[in-house]
């Protein structure tokens, strides 16, 4: 519909809209978070759902107890080798359409436990992450805005065509492996479909 | 403010232990590091009597197991100077000498002991298996301190120290498949090694290894 028209009809008290922007506008602002923390980034998530920052304004704030009932997975802290597998697992568990906020360097690259032997140097070799929140832990606000960030990315997806979002696809898979417990280390390290080893050209003779 | 320390020495326990539990060989520990701290070395197959008499005497009274760790102590090679005395020319001369001795690699559980009734502690109680390799046992004190339970859990997930006795000996923190002790000093981790925008140190060895210095990865 032409602007100048729908401009004009809501002046006349007419409001239009398309069937996109109204499916995104409510998956957009329901968005039910798994109630699940790993490590000191849950706390601030915990504090980003109390009344200081309030993270109902956003539609945000009925962390469900059971990932059937979620829309967020919200990855927050160190996912250990131990957890990964139950990480994936409940993620699997989750109905489409689903999304996965990689909140702090834990869950995001390892962190600080990047170099351990224990630690899984993120979720995104498991997962397919939607929006990387860094901080050590981030701060509410900033889980805000991560939150705010996936909206936009909500509201800019078309419904059809060739960047309609993965639940809309045939071919995109609902579920990923859940890797299991090697006697070293998790088998496999990563999955190949979701995520690559960087190739890095780099002189660190210096 | 620190704890008192137990009211009577550690020699003084060690000569009572020795005479409480017989056959049991427990000798004193001394720490030449700056906290001084010495500890009692108890032989596992007295273990459990030694750590009920600490338990039940009432003027000892540890009825608190505050910690359970491991150490490992892998093998070393270290010279010792001795002083031979050896005929040269004719004369009896004093010789200093360095020898070479190898001291077995074992691993040891330390506790740590407390006295909430008393107010005293901490008495630290190790335990030393034979080799790191299959006689790694020692005797589990669970029995004795039920607080025991988890952290010798932890040390068997961590160092392969096997505690006969235990009521429930698995992995705690690891997964159950793991087939490795990774706090011991000769663990190997996975080479999983990634990228890593400044590193230093130990990280730096592995970042040369995986991207070659002027190499494309």
């Amino acid at each position: 519909m032409d602007e100048g028209l729908r401009s004009e009809l809501s002046k006349q008290g007419v409001f239009t809209t398309t069937l996109q922007d109204l499916y995104n506008w409510s998956r957009r602002n329901s968005m039910w978070p798994l109630n699940f923390g790993l490590a000191c980034c849950a706390i601030e998530m915990i504090a980003a759902s109390m009344a200081r920052f309030d993270i109902a304004r956003f539609g945000a704030e009925v962390f469900r107890p059971s990932p059937r009932q979620a829309d967020l997975m919200i990855v927050a802290g160190t996912v250990t080798k131990k957890m990964a597998p139950l990480v994936v697992r409940l993620y699997n568990q989750m109905p489409e359409p689903k999304y996965v906020i990689a909140m702090g360097a834990c869950a995001i690259s390892g962190g600080p436990f990047k170099q351990g032997y224990n630690v899984l140097k993120g979720i995104d070799r498991y997962l397919p992450v939607d929006i990387h929140i860094p901080g050590c832990p981030p701060k509410p606000e900033a889980l805000l805005h991560g939150l705010i960030q996936l909206q936009q990315k909500i509201a800019a997806q078309p419904l059809t065509g060739e960047d309609r979002p993965r639940h809309l696809r045939e071919d995109a898979p609902a579920e990923f492996p859940v890797p299991a417990y090697g006697p070293y280390d998790l088998q496999p390290p990563h999955n190949p479909e979701v995520w690559r080893p960087p190739v890095v050209v780099r002189d660190t003779a210096g | 403010m620190p704890a008192p320390a137990p009211v009577e020495s550690l020699e003084s326990i060690r000569d009572r232990l020795r005479a409480a539990v017989p056959g049991a060989d427990v000798r004193l520990e001394p720490n030449p590091a700056v906290p001084a701290q010495a500890s009692l070395v108890v032989d596992r197959d007295h273990a459990l009597a030694v750590a009920r008499y600490l338990r039940d005497t009432p003027d000892l009274a540890f009825d608190y197991c505050s910690n359970v760790t491991g150490v490992d102590w892998p093998e070393t090679v270290f010279q010792e100077k001795v002083k031979v005395r050896r005929v040269v020319d004719g004369v009896e001369q004093e010789f200093e000498e360095s020898v070479e001795r190898r001291r077995p690699g074992y691993l040891e559980a330390v506790y740590h002991l407390y006295s909430m009734r008393l107010r005293h502690g901490p008495l630290i109680l190790r335990q030393r298996t034979a080799n790191r390799a299959e006689d790694a046992r020692v005797t589990s004190l669970t029995p004795v301190w039920r607080s025991a339970e988890f952290q010798e859990r932890e040390a068997y997930d961590l160092f392969g120290i096997v505690f006969t006795g235990h009521p429930d000996l698995r992995r705690i923190l690891m997964w159950d498949e793991f087939a490795d002790y990774p706090m011991r000093k000769d663990y190997v981790e996975p080479d999983d090694y990634e990228y890593e925008p400044t590193p230093h140190d130990e990280v730096l060895t592995k970042a040369r290894r995986h991207y070659p210095p002027g190499g494309a990865a």
